[in-house]
């Protein structure tokens, strides 16, 4: 069998990589990092005409299947990382066949949680990056996909707003199904639960937990998180026929979770007294939604809200709420945020993105004006942060190689 | 400890024409190992969920014990799905490893210890138990991950083809291993896999599902002997049982030259033909004239045996199995110092005590 390469658009730069030999040997100076994490496969990271693959090891059959659902995914527009090619027909120089392996884009500026706990951190990140998976969980469930192996190793974190934004990484246990049952989603949830736990004993155990809370009682708030947002995104609500407005509310509170209504259900009972609303369809992305028809800025969902505020105040300062949004945006977009954030010289871009940079100075805003006791514009804090902060924070770009272990537990080798 | 039992179990997805699994029928003993082997397609996984709770039941029961679990959310039916997570912790010791999950669930640390150095005896991990993964060969970090199955002591093992990314050799190792365990700890085990191979040589019974349908539920030896119709004969067996359809007459059925016993009772209802099986090593080669002409097309030596590869001289007679893709070879298997040459012809029938024969129509075994 030759080898052969699937991909949407293959990049020739793939055949040059030395696939007769197990990924495992591959040869130092062609590797992007060292990268372990949990696996139960080998993962590689390799640069490749200007941009980092991330390449796993596995047999030829699955790697199909995960690229084809990763494809899927993305087709859905739920966050997951980007399939790149499935190599299969691989032979070793003395003739043994090879296991093929799945290739994915390396998500930029993206942090796997063990890399974020070898940072020294802000309390309660652990709370933080389980509230950012819970989200991923509910998006993927409502779109009818069961994970099978949710956990912080598959997933990968990418700041927000000081939050964060969770996506899918492993999506080799995963099923597409029209719906999914109670019992799917609650499984899958236990996973979560299990190896949530799992994975932050294991940093206990090696010292990397700051935090002096129990793995056990944190590993919880997956559960009660999930099931808080599933709760909001898809209850049933009984509404007295004179509370209209609590329909509109409702509407509201999803908007503030970040969630938009594409179709919600009204029915009212046989004596007209009540109506009972149900959110059908809920699409993620709210806020980041109106950025982008207001300013074409992409970004994250937090970092959305966090520049959709600032838009307002800028609004709100100018005296200029009659004018039309867009005109306002645009004007917003010209002034204040491109002068701002193409101000960070390139040795310093690496450090974090765009629309991350801007929220840490409406942030240092807040920190100097305590300190100062006094109002500064949005250029003196740039020059401050620029100076004392934005140095010290690591680069965030490329981080793939954490320190950790491979363990893939199906070799066999006694 | 219980057994299980599949009542009537049906499984209908929305929109779909006809049933995943339909009432689907088996009682489990407490202890067993029972194998759900079929085709692709056929409802074995979705079965599995079923017990699992992970599928919806829209007809029937599901009983765990004496408990009808039918309605009940996976986490408290009390069964384990193994294999499902089995990335090791790197900086846990082996302990830990195996038993982390119980800590979640509440039990308390002595218990934990007692049940983890329970699994630790089975498992052979003993002297291991405070050192971490790395230090362990591949072998041990697996029984550490069956480990962690072992340990929350569930009513029953649930396994999904927990095999099918390890390469072949250590399909055959691993096999034999989780086989062994299972017997050593007499937890029921409900093991889903497409390889009749790996069905037949670890279950204590088999069920083989077709299109949603149990088509037989029987331990491998009785399958392998006494298939309940042609579906479970050609599935059943590698290299496959030889199965043509031939003519019945007045006495028997003619097989080529030669006339096979089945019996007027059982050939009363079967019309003017049967599907006759015959395993390649239930195969009568003979070069007197006698039986089936068959052209030899290819020899494959095994050293004390040898498998013919040959196809029936006369066109009319065709291997069922046949399809667009070629012809089905007739396979025989014959004594490797005495073998034919390819291009020879031989005649072939089917030793009379080993002649299995079907209704050409239903498919149902007739003898």
């Amino acid at each position: 069998m030759a080898l052969e390469i699937t991909a949407a658009r293959a990049d020739p730069a793939l055949l040059d990589l030395p696939w007769d030999t197990p990924l495992e040997e591959w040869p130092d100076e062609i590797l992007a990092a060292y990268p372990r994490g949990i696996s139960r496969h080998v993962v590689r990271f390799v640069k490749l005409s200007g941009r980092v693959l991330a390449i796993k090891e596995i047999k030829t059959d699955i790697a199909r299947r995960e690229y084809e659902m990763l494809r899927n995914l993305r087709r859905l527009d739920l966050p997951s990382v980007e399939p790149f090619a499935v190599i299969s027909g691989r032979v070793s120089r003395d003739g043994e066949q090879l296991d093929g392996a799945l290739i994915t884009r390396h998500l930029q500026y993206s942090l796997p949680y063990r890399a974020l706990y070898s940072q020294s951190l802000r309390k309660g990140t652990a709370s933080r990056l389980i509230d950012a998976l819970a989200v991923l969980l509910v998006r993927l469930h409502l779109a009818g996909f069961w994970w099978g192996d949710v956990s912080l190793s598959n997933t990968l974190f990418r700041r927000d707003a000081g939050a964060f934004a969770a996506y899918l990484v492993d999506a080799e246990t995963g099923e597409l199904r029209v719906q999914l049952s109670d019992g799917q989603r609650e499984h899958d949830l236990d996973i979560a639960r299990v190896n949530i736990a799992g994975e932050l004993m294991d940093l206990e155990a090696g010292g990397l937990l700051q935090e002096d809370r129990d793995p056990v009682e944190v590993s919880e708030r997956i559960m009660t998180r999930y099931r808080e947002l599933w709760s909001e995104l898809t209850d049933t609500e009984i509404v007295d026929t004179g509370e209209r407005w609590r329909v509109d509310e409702r509407i509201r509170r999803l908007n503030a979770l970040g969630f938009d209504v594409g179709e919600l259900a009204m029915t009212t009972d046989i004596d007209g007294t009540s109506i009972q609303i149900q959110p059908k369809v809920v699409d993620a992305g709210h806020h980041s939604r109106r950025l982008l028809r207001l300013t074409g800025l992409d970004v994250r969902e937090n970092q959305a809200r966090r520049l959709l505020n600032d838009l307002d105040s800028y609004r709100a300062a100018l005296g200029r709420q009659a004018d039309d949004e867009e005109n306002v945006a645009f004007d917003w977009l010209h002034e204040i945020y491109e002068p701002l954030v193409r101000s960070v010289p390139k040795e310093l871009a690496r450090k974090m993105e765009p629309a991350e940079f801007f929220h840490e100075l409406l942030e240092h805003r807040w920190y100097l004006a305590e300190k100062l006791k006094r109002d500064l514009s949005l250029p003196e804090v740039k020059e401050d942060y620029l100076a004392n902060v934005l140095p010290t924070k690591p680069d965030e770009k490329e981080v793939v190689g954490v320190d950790t272990v491979e363990m893939p537990v199906v070799a066999w080798d006694d | 400890m219980a057994t299980v039992r599949f009542d009537k179990a049906t499984r209908i997805y929305p929109g779909a024409d006809s049933p995943s699994v339909d009432k689907l029928d088996i009682d489990i003993a407490d202890g067993e190992f029972l194998v759900l082997v079929g085709p692709s397609g056929c409802g074995k996984s979705t079965s599995l969920r079923m017990l699992a709770g992970l599928e919806e039941v829209n007809e029937g029961k599901i009983w765990i014990g004496d408990r009808d679990v039918t309605n009940l959310s996976p986490k408290d039916r009390d069964v384990a799905m193994v294999f499902q997570n089995y990335a090791l912790y790197p900086h846990m010791t082996v302990a830990d490893n195996m038993g982390f999950a119980l800590k979640i669930a509440g039990v308390d640390k002595s218990e934990i210890r007692r049940r983890v150095e329970e699994a630790a005896k089975i498992l052979d991990l003993e002297p291991y138990l405070e050192r971490k993964p790395k230090a362990l060969s591949g072998g041990q970090r697996q029984r550490v991950a069956m480990g962690r199955a072992i340990v929350r002591s569930p009513q029953v093992f649930l396994m999904d083809e927990p095999l099918s990314n390890l390469d072949a050799k250590l399909r055959v190792q691993t096999r034999t291993q989780i086989a062994s365990l299972q017997r050593r700890l007499g937890v029921t085990t409900v093991y889903v896999t497409h390889d009749q191979v790996e069905a037949m040589t670890m279950g204590d019974r088999i069920a083989l599902l077709k299109d949603g349908i149990l088509q037989q539920v029987a331990s491998p030896r009785e399958m392998y002997d006494k298939p309940a119709n042609v579906f479970v004969a050609g599935f059943i067996g590698s290299p496959a049982m030889n199965l043509l359809s031939v003519p019945v007459t007045q006495d028997g059925a003619k097989f080529g030259t030669h006339r096979l016993d089945i019996g007027r009772d059982e050939l009363a209802n079967a019309g003017s033909k049967v599907v006759v099986g015959v395993r390649p090593e239930d195969v009568e080669v003979r070069t007197d004239n006698d039986g089936l002409e068959i052209e030899v097309d290819v020899i494959e030596e095994l050293g004390a045996d040898a498998y013919v590869y040959g196809s029936p001289v006369s066109k009319d007679i065709h291997l069922e199995g046949s399809d667009e893709e070629g012809e089905r070879p007739f396979i025989a298997r014959v004594d490797g110092r005495n073998v034919p040459r390819k291009g020879e012809h031989i005649f072939v029938f089917p030793k009379p005590q080993h002649i299995h024969a079907f209704n050409q129509e239903t498919g149902a075994r007739l003898i």
